[in-house]
């Protein structure tokens, strides 16, 4: 069975659980730090300049790459292959996973991305107009960086995986979609061992920046930590960042043997299409993913108690989902909502899996963090359960549901249970 | 350039694509490839940074020609004899 009513119904063999969590947040390189940030109310975003594009704000990740890559390894590949690097090993430090005796055909690397290959490109071409567009001077690492699985085959060339690997594109909802197709994966038998989530190495495209800026869409602020301003009436637009996480996701029964630690169990997903606009959300299509989740579940809204929001700090984009938000849980009284971009900016392809990575500790501290630099909430923006500026603690944490939202009208949400 | 100059100009490119590798004991007499970890792209970074840093073509069929410090040297001093060094 594939679609459950509830995961409880199934065997372990088919529930799917979250054993190690490795990430880089401009505001912390590992859960720990991220979570510390996230509960001190640390704004990861900085001055950033960027050729063509000049002066902005974004959110900049400081991780150690040569930990688990060589120099030589990091010049050759992308910045997006780094990133994936460092979180897939730091996750399997994290899932406690003796690297040696695992039988690496049968791992899986399921990557979301929200683009790849601009950084690379603008690169290129900035380097052939320095020779008047030779384009004898155009690189052959070019293809190799540029391929759609890049990120993904990197992790496994570092690794060793001799498994499936590939990215999954989808716009901003691609680390929710990451996790989800790992989890499909496990359940389906094709492989044993999940690395899977999201990464970004957006900030190191001129291109993104410029769009946003022409789309009226790119954040402002003289301080660059209150750029990022989710329901704000004052906000301006999306912060870009860097980031990424993976998280390792492993049968029930598996985790259980090897007596794992777990950060919980994944009881609900869903992913559907607005099919109405480029750019426009949705809200009815929004709330009905939210809804096949919760259906998925086997919940009702009200067992949610916290909902992450997606919202990037864009007038409409805000508008609307709260919209959406508020269809589905405006009447529940327990669930309260936050937003992690307003400290980290958005982390695009890496956006839904960092997100839920900072809510995840939630389920032992039972702290919601909260959602800063609202300083005047937008009207439009007002649920009765967001957590402005401040953490809230509750008495427990059993059910995150977190939202993943992407241009095309792609929109994602995953449901975690405390174990 | 003359040939020191040349060598010169063949470690900092090396250094550049094998960042990793110490090359303070290179021997010029053998090949890069049983001395340094360099596989093909590798090779062909050589290529494009003398392309790009000196304008000098390297045809394929010359390749072998970069197989030592000596023999690039050698192969390179009268294509680089008018190049400045950087």
């Amino acid at each position: 069975m594939i679609a459950p009513a509830s995961t409880d119904q199934l065997p372990d063999d088919q529930r799917i659980v979250i054993t190690g969590i490795g990430l880089t947040s401009p505001n912390g390189n590992n859960l720990t730090e991220f979570r510390e940030s996230l509960l001190a109310g640390k704004s990861g975003v900085t001055e950033y300049n960027i050729r063509y594009f000049g002066d902005t704000v974004a959110g900049i990740c400081d991780f150690e790459a040569t930990r688990h890559q060589s120099r030589r390894d990091a010049r050759r590949g992308t910045r997006a292959g780094s990133v994936g690097i460092y979180c897939a090993r730091e996750a399997i430090a994290s899932a406690g996973i003796d690297w040696d005796d695992m039988q690496l055909d049968r791992v899986g690397v399921y990557v979301g991305v929200t683009e790849h290959g601009n950084v690379e490109t603008e690169t290129e071409i900035h380097e052939i107009k320095q020779f008047d567009y030779d384009v004898k001077t155009w690189s052959h690492h070019h293809n190799p960086r540029t391929v759609a699985n890049n990120p993904a085959g990197e992790i496994a060339l570092n690794m060793g995986i001799t498994g499936p690997h590939y990215t999954i594109g989808a716009a901003c909802a691609a680390g929710n979609a990451g996790i989800i197709q790992g989890l499909q994966m496990l359940r389906l038998g094709e492989c044993d061992f999940a690395i899977a989530g999201g990464v970004s190495e957006s900030i190191h495209t001129f291109g993104i920046f410029a769009g946003f800026a022409s789309q009226g869409a790119l954040a402002a602020h003289d301080n660059p930590s209150k750029a990022s301003r989710p329901f704000d009436k004052n906000r301006n637009g999306i912060v870009v960042a860097e980031g990424g996480c993976l998280y390792t996701l492993e049968r029930f029964s598996d985790a259980k043997a090897r007596q794992a630690n777990v950060f919980g169990e994944i009881v609900g997903y869903a992913i559907n299409t607005d099919a109405t606009d480029f750019v426009l959300p949705n809200p009815e299509r929004q709330a009905q993913c939210m809804n096949m989740a919760l259906r998925k579940a086997g919940l009702n809204a009200d067992d949610i108690d916290i909902v992450s929001t997606h919202a990037t700090g864009t007038g409409m984009g805000d508008t609307l989902e709260c919209d959406a938000v508020r269809r589905v849980f405006g009447n529940c009284e327990k669930t309260y909502i936050n937003n992690t971009k307003s400290f980290i900016g958005h982390t695009m392809g890496a956006a839904g899996a960092l997100e839920l990575a900072g809510n995840l500790v939630a389920f032992d501290d039972k702290v919601v963090h909260a959602t800063i630099n609202v300083d005047e909430i937008d009207p439009e923006c007002q649920l009765d359960g967001l957590v402005l500026n401040q953490p809230k603690q509750l008495d427990g944490v059993d059910y995150i549901l977190n939202n993943s939202f992407g241009m095309l009208g792609i929109n994602s949400a995953t449901i975690i249970k405390r174990m | 350039m003359a040939p020191a100059e040349i060598r010169n100009a063949i470690i900092d490119i090396l250094g550049d694509i094998a960042p990793d590798e110490d090359l303070t004991d290179l021997k010029d007499e053998v090949s890069f490839r049983d001395q340094l970890e360099l596989d093909s792209m590798d090779f062909l970074d050589i290529v494009m940074e003398l392309r790009k840093r000196y304008r000098v073509q390297v045809p394929e069929e010359d390749y072998p020609n970069l197989d030592s410090m000596h023999s690039t040297v050698t192969y390179l001093t009268p294509k680089m004899v008018d190049c400045a060094a950087t």
